[in-house]
Order: structure tokens, then C-alpha cells, then sequence
């Protein structure tokens, strides 16, 4: 009696730990499991589905597993020799067949699926996006807009949406988890991959694949807006805004942008180069180095030492000497940044 | 097991008469379809980056490959492969004459075979501006036929010191497999320069 | 005729020997030493992922971990993984098949001596200017001179030097099993461990080719300035992934083709009954072996081949589920019907069966090329290939270890220790990993130095890296019973588990010469034959005699430092910091040390060619005397 009231006990204590383990994980707008579009949904049927079947097989082996270990372990005091069996051809021919067919009616879906979404969509059928991938940053061109934008990917709501992936340093891979599966971005070469989603909301993206120091840390966004929205947001774009009325401080900020030759590589509106993020709609974004929320204080203390934030970033590698800011220069190019709005909701 | 020498009561097929000799004999055998990965890889290499950034060469390969100097390179190489055969045989008969004569042939094969191949590198990088560090292609070029020449170095160098050795050891049961086993190797690195004249050079004219 | 040969003894003995059994030895110890350089890098990682954001080694957090995850892959897979499977495959498989020696012993000590020195020379990375920190795969362009460090060089050099000692090792356990089997001993009368070695030998001799390819393309772009990784050179990154794969994949049954065969071995002996269907599982070891070269761009799904590729691939890498599938039931029916004891070892044989299937399970999840779109290079990839290879083939090597100790030291284990250990490392393992499936799926990237707070990913990684910490544990009990193991005295017998197979005909530790006379062999489970018919050991095959054995030599250990110093020679050429070294500096120049390493290496080869061993004799006297301690 007091054994089972002992195991009882013992379930128990192992409830409220399953209960924390299994919630709270999957975060909406990030994880596999919860789609917001039909790429990955349809992905997370063939997981579950695969899923299924092998654990058809798994239930199988560990079944006749604990059986085998519970009744035939050997016993105290038991003498004697087992029957030493050399085989049996038809159980081998089942356990030989049954995988073959499991993993036929397994080829089916997965073959039709690997077809269907290689499915390329022209310019008149999708919206265009050249998605280039770099140490540690992501660029998203939009040709048939005529813009580019840096870590914050906008694509309309159920609209299908063309990928053409490369890369301008390493190999990096462009993954939406919850909206699709990912495709590497190869230096020179230039993959294809299209994506749709189904939700409005803004969900993260990520780099799978190892490019360096801050490999970690080269998150994006994308954000999915309704139609009208998104074709707001897109003529806002078109008309590569620079900020009016600065405020005194913004201004300075925008001088010391030019004279530190920031421009030089990003670029803002119509004007400047293409080497780092395109600052456009800088203050729209969530997030500053991809990581940090997007308040002036981070924005200082990006400007101030990025390798400390993104070691490796080439900004700071490829800026050298860095410059020194001091506080006041901080605040300046801090005010003109957050300055550059586009869209705001 | 221990490998004895009898002098006068050689087997007739002295390279496998002991243990030791078909261990080195099967040894060398896998090791050739090792190396044959490795010059599949090679290949592959080369075939993958052939026609990438041509652009960049001052001329088209198409045009400056010598094939006439290849061609005899590639006579060269094939009389050596008949030449090491004809030392075999006469390994088998027991002819020690036979095997120098033949296998020294076989090694001024070889090294005339380096020498226009040293001449053509040189023609190439001297005249042609077509260097190892300019494009993939080029790499991949001196990298494949490059691998190649080192492998001819390598057997010439080899075979020479077995005939070394053969003057002093005579042909016992441990010399013949290592003579055997080298012109397995003269034949493998022949058979290379086969694939190499035709994937390299005469499909590159085509191209 | 041989002359008198000097027999060395201390450490002069294990530098010179060729001795297959010493050379297993040999392979374990360092094999466990890297095995537990590895394991701290393990620990590391998972320490810096215990918590979100943490930035455990100072400012260089992101590089130094960079450096630690291609370090504990690399050193994991090629220099504890691959010695372990070395050094049973040395320690046994001539036991199995009634062989005195392997086929090249010299060679055989010549293959070791290249393994350690290579894994010597990529570990001094960590002194001489950083690890390599590109992953263990080192795809290009990371791997490239311009955006990785100087880590990369030794990454390829060690490689390079270690792969050639693992090449000749290949064909020289092919050449064994091909022509040293002892009478009777047919090749469908070998044990399945021998048969795993055999085609496991075969793979490496046909891959290891492949990475000597692809480490020269990168050596030649990084220490010569060759274009074939180089984009503006029209050289091409996916090149690298191919060539790496070709061999990566194969590489992957190289590892666990060993594990099965001791899967196999373990399982019948402590069911006390014959392997269920030993005609099909050799069989399907080979097809294994055969198929794992077909399979490699499984992990290149999302590169971009186009769904052809994608999809013959995958139908190709599905089939090996068949084959794996039917080892795993004729395991079960092995044990069906038996009287299954409990020992170390037949516990990591037994905790392999789930675990493995498990791996297998969401191998085939990750050859549907469209969900591996989610899959690939996330931590489920983590959580799988870790099944597969801690918790197929380390349980496999471990049950091995527990197995063969008595065979390799004549000591035999503590038991109780042994499944503490196993204990721990079983729900370690499966703490560590199994959680890192759903942090995959949750949308965790896999080689991240960290994670930001506040996407789910916390408990997870703070459940993995407790189990990690159990596994620890679990190593931290094998060592202390290894240590007291081999302090006390060297007393096991020869047949400590009722063994089957012919190793457990000899004393424990196996003599010099293995066999005083060969053994016939009469069928499948050579001793377990003899045992049945009442007979006290094997039936000789041939009369009591002198023994001829190899003689020892330091070559072997000269050749392979002669290639470690052409490593350095290499790696620094023209270096300044190198150059600059008073005295030695004009070594670094004009690769002369590099030509004086290989000249060292080419000079070995050239004395052993012109001087032949006779080698040695043993007297009958000395056999008599051996047999009489053992009697």
C-alpha cells in the first residue's frame, strides 16, 4: 500500500515538470510548428506524417524490446543452454518487405512536395525579392519596386513572394521558420525559392548556416502587412524619402553622417553606397543590429563599439580606424537616425 | 611465413611465391582504387570549374594547348607501360637482363615524358600568361596534370632504386613483388595520362 | 637465418612496436585523451548555451566558441571516434580470424604514428594562433583565407597527415582479412565485427581520398593562392561541399559500421545464443557500406540542385532504412529466446538498440528534402546526427571497451562502476539530446554562440546542458575505474563471458604471437563450436613451431614526425613572426623546413625499401613457458 502510494507520489512530482517542459516553448511567428503560411504548413504535415509512420516502427522494436528483456533476462540459478537459432527467412523477408512499403507510401508525398516547391513564379505572378546575404546582414532588393531594403523584409499578406537567394561574402541561408523552410544564399551562384504568407504579424528570420563570428546574431525580419498597407509602405519607399525638418541635433547628425563617410556605404534615401544595410527606413525598424531593441540608447552604443554587439561585423572591420565618436557626436547621429521614418502604423 | 631467398629455385611466379608478396600485391591493388578516387576527384574538379571566368585568362586555353607536344608525351608514356610489361616478362622468364634493360627504358620514358612536360608548364605560364593563381580553371589545370607529373617523378625515382637494389639482392622472392607492384603503378599513372590526354586536352580543343 | 633482433622494452617498446595488439593499445590511449580534449570542448559549448546571452569567454566569446564547435566535431569525429574503431579493430580482428599479425605491421605502426601526429598538430592551433573556427565541415567560403583564421591551416594540414595514416590503415585490414584468415576460417564464417571492419576498411580506402582532395584544393587556395574556392576567380563554394560530402557521408558509416558489428557480437554472447540471421546482416552491412556512397547530398538539400537531385537523393538514402531496419530486428530476435545477462557491456548494447532507432527515426524525417527545408542546420540536425553517433557509435564503442578489455589488458572492469557510468551516460545522453529536437523545431539555428532571451529557447538548452553535465559525470566514474582497474594485477582469464568467437580461445592478454598454432576453424562461432563438441580450446592446424615475427622499428614514428615538422614548415612559411625567430627563423623560409619534413618522410621510405626485416624467431622454449603461466 504505501509502495503505490510512494509511485503515485512520484508521478506526481512528475507532472508539474512535464507541464513545464512542454509549455511556453514554441514561440508564435518563430517556430516550425506553428505555420503562418502554406510552405510551411504543408512542411509540418510531411514532418508529422514522417513522423507517423517511423513511429509505427519505433512502437514495434520497443514493444518486443521490453518484452524480450523482461522475459527472457536470465534468472538466478537458470542452467542450460538457449536454443541457438540461426535464423528465420520468412520473419526477414517480413521485417525486410514492410519497411519497403512504409517507405513507399513515405516517397509519395515527399517527391510530389520536393517538386512543388521548387515552383518558380514569374515577375507578372509574384512580387520579386532579391535577397542578398552578408557578414552579418541581410539585404532585400525589390527590382520590380526599385528599392532595397536592409534586416526588415516586407512582403504583403497572401501574396506569393519569388526569392532569388545569393550571397556577397560566405554561405549563409535565408530561413523564416514559421512561414517556410530555408535555401542557402551561395556566393555567385543564385538560388530560387518562393514563400507565402498567410498571417500579418512580424516574424523572425534567421541565418542557418555558420558565416562567421556573429553567426548567431544575424537575425531579420518579416514583416507581413495587408495589401493596402503594404502598397503604402512600397510608394513610400519608391520615393526614396529623406527626413525634412531635421531638428537641430538630427541635423548635426546628418553632417557628421557625411563627414565620417558612413554614406559611403549606407545609404540613405536616393544617396549613398550599398556595402552596409540601406538606412532608409532605419527608424521603422524594431531592432538595431538585428539583436538590439531600437532605442537611442542601443543605437549609441552600436555606433560607439559594433564589434562589441556583432563581433566581426564589417563595419568595424572594414572602417579602420574606427572612428571615435564622442558622446555629443553620438547623440547626434543617434537623432538623425531615428529621424528616418517611412511608414509608421 | 619469413620470406626465404633460393636462388636458382625461384617459383615462376615469384612476385606471389610468398605470403608477404600477395599481401603487398593486394595491398597495392587497393591502393590503386584509392588513388583512383583521387583522381576522380581531381577530374571532377576540373571538369566543374572548366569554362568559369575565361574572361580572365589573356588567351582561351582552346588556343595555346599543345597537342602536338602532348601527343608525343602521350606516345612516350604508352611505349613506357609496353616497356615495363617487357620487364615483367622477363621477370617471369627470370631474365634479370631483361628487366634492366627494359625497365631503364622505361625510366628515360619517364623522364623524357617530365621533361616536355616541364617544357609545356613553361610555354603556358612563360608566353601564354596562363599562371596556377589566375582563375579556378588554371588551378584546377596545374592541380590535375600536376598531381600527374608528381606521380611520373615518383615511379621513375621508385623504379630506379628497385634496380638499385636488384643488383644487389638479385631477384628473390621479396625483390619481385616490389618490381611487380611498381609497373602496376607505371601502368595505373599511364592509364591517368589516358583520361587526362582526352578529358583535358582534346575535349579542351573541342571546347 | 634472423638474426638476433633487438626486443626493446619501456617506452622505447611502445615507440617501436608493430604489434598489432600494442598498437590497439595505443589507439585507445589516444583515443580517450582526445576523446576527453573533445569532451571539455563539449562542455564549453554547452556551458556558454546554459543561459541566454552569456558571453562566457570575455569580449571573444563569438570566435572562441566558433573555435570550440569545429574543434569538438573535428576532434570528435577524426581523432576519438576513428582511433577508437582503430584501435579495436587492431586489438581484435586479428584474434578473430586466427591471424598472428596483420598484414603490414610496420605499415600498421606507421598508421598510427600519422593519426596521432596529425591530431597533435591540429590541437597546437589553440597555442599557435587560434583553433580553426570554420566548423568541422569548413565550408568555403568561411573556410577561405579571408574570412577565417590562421586555424583553418592546421585544420587541414593535421587532416591531411592523420587521413594517410587512416588510408594505409583501411587497406591494411582489408589485405588482413582478405588473405590471413586461418584455416577453415571461410569469410561467412568470420564474426560480424571482423565483417564490419572489413567493409568499414573498404569505405575508407574508397573515401578518404575525397577529403585528401578537398584539404589540397583548400591548402593550395590558402597557403598558394589558387582560385578554386574564390568566386571573383570563377571558382565555386558548392565544389567544396560535394567533395566533402562524398566522403562525409561514407565517413558516416565508417563510424557506425563498427559499432554494429560489436552490436552484434555483444548481444549474442550475452544472450548466450548464436546471432539471429548472420547470412542477413552481413549482407546488409555491405549493402550499408555500398549504399553510403550514393547518399551524400542529403546534406545538401537546401543548397540549391534542383528537385531531380533532391529527389533521387533522397529515395536513395530512404533504401538504407531497410538493411538498418532488419539489423535492428535480428538484434531483437538475437536476444529473443535467450538468457540475457547484465553487464556493462550488454547494457550499452542494449541501450544502443533505442537509441539508435531514434536516430534512425528522424534520419528518415531528415531525407524528405522538403521538410529537411526545416531541418537542415538547426539543432534537430543537432539532436539527430548526436543519436546516431554518441548513441550509436560510442554506446557501441563503449559496450566494445567492456567487452575487449579483459582481451586487450587482462584485467577485467569493475562492473558496478561500469553501470554507474552507463546510467549516467544513458540518461545524460538522452537529456542532453533529446530536447534538442524541439529547439530545432522552435526555430534555433545550430552552431549559435548564443541565443537571445525571450525565444523559447531557454529551457531547453538549460535541460541540455544539465545532461551534458550528467554525461560528464558518467565519463568522470569510467576513468576512476579504468585507473583502478589498472592498478591491480593482470588476473582475468581467458574466457571471462563465455565467449564465442576465437579471440577468447587465447589468454587474456593475447601472447606476443596470438596463436602458438593456428586454429582450425569449423564453422561460424569458432569456439562456441569447439565448447559444444566438449573439446578444451581450438583444434590446431598445423604442428608446434618457431614463430617468425616482424621486427620492431622507429621508423614509423620518424616518417610521421617528419611529416608533422613539414606541417609547421608549411603552415609557416614566410610567416613573419616565424621568420623573425632568432637562429631557427630562416628555416620558415623557402619551405625548407616543410622539404626537410617531407625529405625525412621519403628517406623513411627509402631505408625500408633498401633494407629488408628479417625479422624474428621465437623459440618453442619461450611458447611452453607462456602456456605454463597460463595453464
Amino acid at each position: 500500500m504505501f509502495k503505490k502510494w510512494r509511485s503515485r507520489w512520484r508521478l506526481g512530482a512528475l507532472l508539474p515538470l512535464m507541464i513545464w517542459l512542454m509549455t511556453g516553448c514554441s514561440q508564435e511567428n518563430l517556430s516550425t510548428l506553428i505555420p503562418a503560411g502554406p510552405v510551411a504548413r504543408e512542411q509540418l504535415w510531411l514532418m508529422k506524417f514522417s513522423l507517423g509512420v517511423m513511429l509505427i516502427v519505433f512502437v514495434v522494436v520497443i514493444a518486443v524490446f521490453f518484452y524480450v528483456l523482461v522475459k527472457y533476462r536470465k534468472r538466478k540459478g537458470q542452467t542450460g543452454i538457449p536454443e541457438q537459432v540461426e535464423g528465420n527467412h520468412t520473419l526477414e523477408i517480413i521485417w525486410t518487405v514492410i519497411p519497403f512499403i512504409m517507405l513507399f507510401v513515405l516517397a509519395i508525398p515527399t517527391i510530389m512536395y520536393t517538386f512543388k516547391f521548387e515552383k518558380v513564379y514569374s515577375a507578372s505572378e509574384a512580387i520579386q525579392v532579391k535577397v542578398t546575404g552578408h557578414q552579418f546582414w541581410w539585404e532585400f532588393e525589390y527590382p520590380q519596386y526599385g528599392f532595397t531594403t536592409g534586416q526588415d523584409l516586407y512582403i504583403p499578406k497572401g501574396k506569393q513572394i519569388q526569392f532569388e537567394l545569393t550571397s556577397k561574402d560566405v554561405i549563409h541561408s535565408f530561413w523564416v521558420p514559421a512561414i517556410g523552410g530555408k535555401r542557402d544564399n551561395n556566393p555567385g551562384l543564385i538560388n530560387k525559392m518562393t514563400l507565402l504568407a498567410e498571417k500579418e504579424g512580424v516574424f523572425k528570420g534567421k541565418c542557418a548556416e555558420l558565416c562567421g563570428p556573429s553567426h548567431a546574431l544575424m537575425d531579420f525580419k518579416v514583416i507581413v502587412l495587408d495589401e493596402n498597407d503594404f502598397n503604402t509602405w512600397s510608394q513610400k519607399m519608391r520615393a526614396k524619402p529623406e527626413p525634412m525638418d531635421l531638428s537641430p541635433l538630427a541635423a548635426k547628425g546628418k553632417e557628421l553622417f557625411t563627414k565620417n563617410s558612413c554614406i559611403s556605404c549606407h545609404a540613405v534615401g536616393g544617396n549613398g553606397g550599398v556595402l552596409g544595410p540601406n538606412l532608409t527606413n532605419f527608424a521603422d525598424r524594431e531592432m538595431v543590429a538585428s539583436i538590439r531593441k531600437n532605442t537611442t540608447e542601443n543605437v549609441k552604443a552600436w555606433i560607439k563599439d559594433p564589434n562589441s554587439i556583432k563581433p566581426g561585423n564589417t563595419m568595424f572591420k572594414g572602417y579602420s580606424p574606427y572612428p571615435n565618436f564622442s558622446d555629443d557626436d553620438l547623440d547626434a547621429l543617434a537623432a538623425y537616425l531615428e529621424s528616418l521614418h517611412v511608414y509608421k502604423k | 611465413m619469413s620470406a626465404h631467398s633460393h636462388p636458382g629455385v625461384l617459383p615462376p611466379h615469384p612476385e606471389s611465391a610468398t605470403l608477404e608478396g600477395r599481401n603487398k600485391l593486394m595491398g597495392f591493388w587497393l591502393f590503386l582504387g584509392g588513388e583512383s578516387v583521387l583522381f576522380g576527384c581531381l577530374f571532377a574538379t576540373f571538369l566543374g570549374l572548366r569554362g568559369h571566368s575565361d574572361d580572365l585568362l589573356a588567351k582561351n586555353p582552346a588556343e595555346f594547348f599543345d597537342l602536338t607536344t602532348v601527343a608525343w608525351s602521350t606516345v612516350i608514356l604508352l611505349v613506357s607501360s609496353l616497356t615495363s610489361v617487357l620487364a615483367i616478362l622477363g621477370m617471369h622468364k627470370r631474365n634479370t637482363k631483361q628487366i634492366y634493360l627494359w625497365f631503364t627504358v622505361t625510366v628515360l620514358l619517364g623522364l623524357s615524358f617530365l621533361g616536355l612536360e616541364i617544357m609545356e608548364f613553361s610555354n603556358y605560364t612563360n608566353h601564354d600568361s596562363f599562371h596556377f593563381t589566375q582563375t579556378a580553371y588554371a588551378s584546377s589545370f596545374y592541380t590535375l596534370v600536376g598531381f600527374h607529373g608528381a606521380h611520373v617523378l615518383f615511379g621513375t625515382l621508385w623504379i630506379s632504386l628497385l634496380l638499385l637494389q636488384l643488383t644487389r639482392k638479385g631477384l628473390t622472392v621479396v625483390t619481385a613483388p616490389k618490381l611487380y607492384v611498381a609497373a602496376l603503378y607505371w601502368h595505373f599513372v599511364d592509364l591517368v595520362w589516358v583520361f587526362i590526354f582526352t578529358v583535358v586536352y582534346l575535349m579542351g580543343k573541342v571546347a | 637465418m634472423a638474426g638476433a633482433v633487438k626486443r626493446y622494452s619501456g617506452l622505447m617498446d611502445w615507440l617501436t612496436t608493430v604489434d598489432h595488439k600494442k598498437i590497439g593499445i595505443l589507439y585507445l590511449i589516444s583515443a580517450g585523451i582526445f576523446f576527453l580534449f573533445g569532451g571539455v570542448e563539449a562542455l564549453l559549448i554547452r556551458l556558454q548555451l546554459f543561459f541566454p546571452e552569456q558571453n562566457l569567454f570575455g569580449e571573444n566569446t563569438a570566435e572562441i566558441f566558433n573555435q570550440l564547435i569545429t574543434m569538438h566535431g573535428t576532434t570528435m569525429i577524426f581523432f576519438a571516434a576513428m582511433p577508437l574503431i582503430f584501435a579495436l579493430m587492431n586489438a581484435i580482428v586479428p584474434l578473430q580470424i586466427g591471424a598472428r599479425d596483420v598484414a603490414f605491421p610496420y605499415v600498421n605502426a606507421l598508421s598510427f604514428w600519422l593519426f596521432l601526429f596529425g591530431g597533435v598538430l591540429l590541437n597546437t592551433s589553440y597555442l599557435l594562433g587560434g583553433a580553426p573556427d570554420a566548423g568541422w565541415t569548413a565550408y568555403a567560403a568561411l573556410s577561405t583565407k579571408a574570412y577565417s583564421g590562421s586555424g583553418v591551416d592546421f585544420y587541414v594540414l593535421g587532416l591531411q597527415i592523420a587521413g594517410l595514416g587512416t588510408l594505409i590503415g583501411g587497406i591494411n585490414f582489408l589485405v588482413t582479412i582478405i588473405n590471413m584468415r586461418a584455416p577453415g576460417m571461410t569469410f561467412m564464417r568470420m564474426p560480424l565485427f571482423t565483417w564490419a571492419s572489413f567493409v568499414t576498411s573498404a569505405l575508407v580506402l574508397f573515401a578518404f581520398p575525397a577529403i585528401t582532395v578537398a584539404l589540397v584544393l583548400l591548402m593550395f587556395d590558402r597557403l598558394f593562392n589558387a582560385q578554386f574556392f574564390e568566386v571573383a576567380g570563377g571558382g565555386n563554394v558548392v565544389l567544396w561541399e560535394h567533395i566533402f560530402w562524398i566522403f562525409g557521408h561514407p565517413e558516416v558509416y565508417i563510424l557506425i559500421l563498427p559499432a554494429f558489428g560489436i552490436i552484434s557480437e555483444v548481444l549474442s554472447t550475452f544472450s548466450h545464443k548464436r546471432l539471429f540471421g548472420y547470412g542477413t546482416m552481413v549482407f546488409a552491412t555491405a549493402l550499408i557500406g555500398f549504399l553510403g556512397f550514393m547518399v551524400w547530398v542529403h546534406h545538401m538539400f537546401t543548397v540549391g540542385l534542383g528537385p531531380i537531385a533532391n529527389a533521387i537523393f533522397a529515395i536513395a538514402t530512404m533504401l538504407i532504412a531497410v538493411p538498418t531496419g532488419i539489423k535492428i530486428f535480428n538484434w531483437l530476435l538475437t536476444m529473443w529466446g535467450g538468457h540475457i545477462r547484465f553487464t556493462a557491456a550488454s547494457l550499452y548494447a542494449i541501450g544502443f538498440i533505442p537509441t539508435f532507432v531514434i536516430g534512425g527515426m528522424t534520419g528518415i524525417m531528415l531525407t524528405l528534402p522538403p521538410a529537411d527545408f526545416q531541418f537542415q542546420d538547426s539543432y534537430f540536425v543537432v539532436a539527430h546526427f548526436h543519436y546516431t553517433i554518441v548513441g550509436g557509435l560510442i554506446f557501441g564503442m563503449f559496450s566494445g571497451m567492456y567487452y575487449w578489455w579483459p582481451k586487450m589488458f587482462g584485467r577485467m572492469l569493475n562492473e558496478t562502476m561500469g553501470k554507474i557510468s552507463f546510467w549516467f551516460f544513458f540518461v545524460g545522453f538522452h537529456m542532453t539530446f533529446f530536447i534538442q529536437h524541439w529547439l530545432g523545431l522552435d526555430g534555433m539555428p545550430r552552431r549559435v554562440y548564443t541565443y537571445l532571451a525571450g525565444q523559447g529557447f531557454e529551457k531547453g538548452n538549460f535541460i541540455s546542458t544539465i545532461g551534458a553535465m550528467l554525461m560528464g559525470v558518467s565519463i568522470i566514474v569510467m576513468m576512476i575505474n579504468i585507473i583502478v582497474t589498472q592498478m591491480k594485477k593482470a588476473d582475468a582469464p581467458a574466457d571471462p563471458w563465455d565467449g564465442r568467437t576465437l579471440e577468447w580461445a587465447i589468454s587474456s592478454p593475447a601472447p606476443e604471437y596470438n596463436f602458438a598454432q593456428l586454429p582450425r576453424v569449423r564453422g561460424l562461432d569458432a569456439l562456441w563450436i569447439e565448447k559444444m563438441a566438449g573439446n578444451k580450446g581450438m583444434i590446431p592446424a598445423e604442428p608446434l613451431a618457431e614463430i617468425h615475427m616482424p621486427s620492431p622499428s622507429i621508423m614509423p614514428f620518424v616518417k610521421a614526425l617528419g611529416l608533422f615538422i613539414a606541417g609547421y614548415g608549411f603552415m609557416f612559411n614566410g610567416n613573419t613572426k616565424a621568420t623573425s625567430l632568432p637562429v631557427v627563423g630562416f628555416v620558415f623560409e623557402h619551405y625548407i623546413l616543410a622539404a626537410a619534413g617531407v625529405a625525412v618522410f621519403l628517406f623513411g621510405m627509402f631505408l625500408r625499401s633498401v633494407y629488408d626485416d628479417q625479422g624474428f624467431h621465437i623459440p618453442i622454449e619461450e611458447i611452453h613457458v607462456d602456456q605454463e603461466e597460463n595453464a
